[in-house]
């Protein structure tokens, strides 16, 4: 028995959120997607478990927050006290509502960047690494289905039933 | 499960006993000896709280058709009832004017003739240069224009909204399209102004060109509160089938983005006035956090309409819970309407302000009453679920 990995084309992303769900009632683990875009619905349809870049967006958010705070108070209150238009600078405090706009962009900087960071690492996708993706035209206006199992055959007719406009199997 | 809402006899009776609270608090007002200008400043407060979601829901409405947007028609119903509201509101404030350009009431220093008049006693400089602006005819014409110009284009909408229903005639939905495009421009030119005549101009030496979008934001917020409560309501009730969890999350968003509007036009204002520190500015900020005891009510305020959609709107989960958004939408409508108690009050009353009295708590059920009674009833004109509109399907099959 050797396990086959079969790709599975389609052509709209509606088709492939309707299959998904068909291919993941029949108790068929799709190893994974391949989309020209974010298609609404996919991960919930191959139920997936939830993202967790929202937390990581958070932490990275607070992150930003923490160390602007630590800058400001740094630079403006602690090093060399700077008098702006009279406005104390004593405290942090006091100084507060001059400092909201370069912490609210310190926090959305950090959380930006980071998350990216993460994506890129977490996907692999970083610059010179050889691309995963099997067939180019997954990048243009094709969806692709990539599962490995060791009943090609029965799940190529599941895959044609659910709409594939195209199956090919490849060795692993 | 219909589509059809019907205004029962038991919730009209419910609005009428609200809007006898509002009479009541009056009379108890009356009777108590609160004096006139306390009164007066708790009317603008609630005509002008309730007409801002009928103007709200317009704007909504109308944003809707000029970008053909689909997700909301399930509950386009909704918001076009409460934009039913904006004619009544509309006619209560230019009432409420009139009675102030008569002298009933005292809540516009600028409508006294004297402040004009450099041999009175109440001769006012300030007030006085800013006498071309506040020419009644220019005054009049305005407000004329700009009442007429809303009530005309709400009238519009709806009326084809639910011609279109019937017939079905793609031509009425474009001609909504363009009305709808004419209003946005005018109503972002004229809401600014608005807000200066009605509430602005209570501080009448003050001036902040934040203030209108301010405002606007402050109540484009509390209207996307009202209609998820409407809808929230009307599926409780067993009506909106179609109305899935993805448009509630859509709702949640809103009121979370707008939250964040609202909190951006009020830091812009305050931090500018704050760093300017110009006395002439700075004045309506020491009325409110310092002089005359408004401080805690400030600082509530703001940080509820801020923090709590923050915290407790931010997950996906919040937004797609009825109960939570419920919860949070009652708390939000409660500290709006103190945003804009805190803009009126110090210029009317000054530190005889009373929140937790029966005057106040009174007259704002009593136009909750009328503003129910008004939705409720626009409601029940028409079904509930459009039938005939371009985008009906896809809003159907909406989700995220």
């Amino acid at each position: 028995m050797s396990t086959k990995a079969i790709h599975a084309i389609y052509d709209d992303d509606e088709v492939l959120v309707s299959a998904a769900k068909k291919i993941h009632a029949a108790g068929i683990k799709v190893k994974e997607v391949f989309t020209p875009f974010a298609v609404h619905g996919l991960p919930e349809a191959l139920h997936e478990p939830r993202t967790r870049i929202a937390i990581c967006a958070f932490l990275y958010g607070c992150t930003g927050l923490s160390l602007g705070l630590l800058m400001m108070w740094y630079f403006m209150i602690h090093d060399w006290p700077q008098d702006i238009g009279g406005k104390p600078n004593a405290t942090l405090y006091h100084n507060i509502p001059a400092f909201i706009p370069p912490l609210f962009e310190g926090t959305v900087f950090t959380a930006a960047h980071l998350m990216f960071w993460t994506l890129l690492f977490r996907s692999w996708i970083l610059p010179g690494v050889k691309p995963k993706n099997p067939d180019p035209r997954t990048t243009d206006d094709k969806f692709l289905v990539l599962i490995e199992t060791e009943d090609t055959e029965g799940v190529s007719k599941l895959l044609r039933e659910t709409g594939a406009s195209e199956i090919k199997i490849v060795e692993v | 499960m219909s589509l059809q809402y019907t205004f029962s006899d038991k919730t009209k009776k419910f609005t009428y006993a609200m809007m006898g609270a509002g009479i009541l608090a009056v009379a108890y007002a009356l009777v108590r000896g609160i004096p006139a200008q306390r009164i007066w400043a708790n009317l603008l407060i609630d005509i002008f709280f309730f007409l801002s979601l009928g103007l709200g829901a317009t704007f909504y409405m109308a944003k809707k058709y000029a970008a053909e947007a689909s997700y909301a028609i399930v509950y386009k119903r909704v918001y076009e009832a409460i934009s039913g509201y904006a004619p009544v509101g509309l006619i209560l404030l230019a009432l409420f004017l009139l009675l102030g350009f008569f002298h009933v009431h005292h809540i516009y220093p600028w409508m006294n003739p004297d402040v004009y008049n450099p041999a009175s006693a109440h001769y006012d400089k300030i007030i006085a240069n800013k006498g071309a602006y506040f020419s009644a005819p220019f005054f009049w014409g305005r407000i004329l224009v700009f009442f007429g110009l809303y009530i005309w284009c709400q009238h519009l909408l709806r009326k084809r909204s639910l011609e279109e229903d019937l017939t079905g005639d793609i031509t009425l939905y474009k001609k909504n399209i363009t009305t709808s495009a004419a209003f946005l421009v005018l109503f972002g030119f004229t809401s600014p102004v608005l807000v200066w005549d009605t509430i602005m101009s209570v501080d009448t030496h003050w001036f902040s060109t934040m203030f209108g979008w301010y405002v606007f934001a402050g109540f484009w917020c509390t209207t996307m509160i009202t209609i998820t409560l409407f809808s929230l309501y009307l599926k409780g009730k067993g009506h909106l089938e179609e109305m899935n969890d993805s448009h509630f999350h859509d709702l949640g968003k809103w009121i979370f983005a707008l939250s964040f509007l609202w909190t951006y036009t009020f830091f812009c204002q305050f931090m500018l006035i704050w760093y300017a520190n110009i006395p002439e500015e700075v004045t309506y900020f020491q009325d409110r956090i310092s002089l005359m005891g408004y401080r805690p009510l400030f600082w509530i305020m703001f940080f509820i309409n801020f923090s709590l959609p923050m915290v407790f709107l931010m997950s996906r989960d919040a937004k797609r819970n009825a109960n939570f958004l419920k919860v949070i939408g009652c708390i939000l409508i409660f500290t709006h309407w103190l945003d804009l108690f805190v803009m009126i009050m110090p210029g009317t009353v000054g530190a005889n302000f009373r929140l937790f009295s029966p005057l106040e708590f009174g007259l704002f059920i009593g136009f909750a009453g009328l503003f129910l009674y008004v939705v409720l009833g626009q409601l029940a004109k028409a079904p509930l679920l459009v039938q005939k509109h371009p985008f009906l399907e896809e809003s159907k099959q909406h989700h995220i």
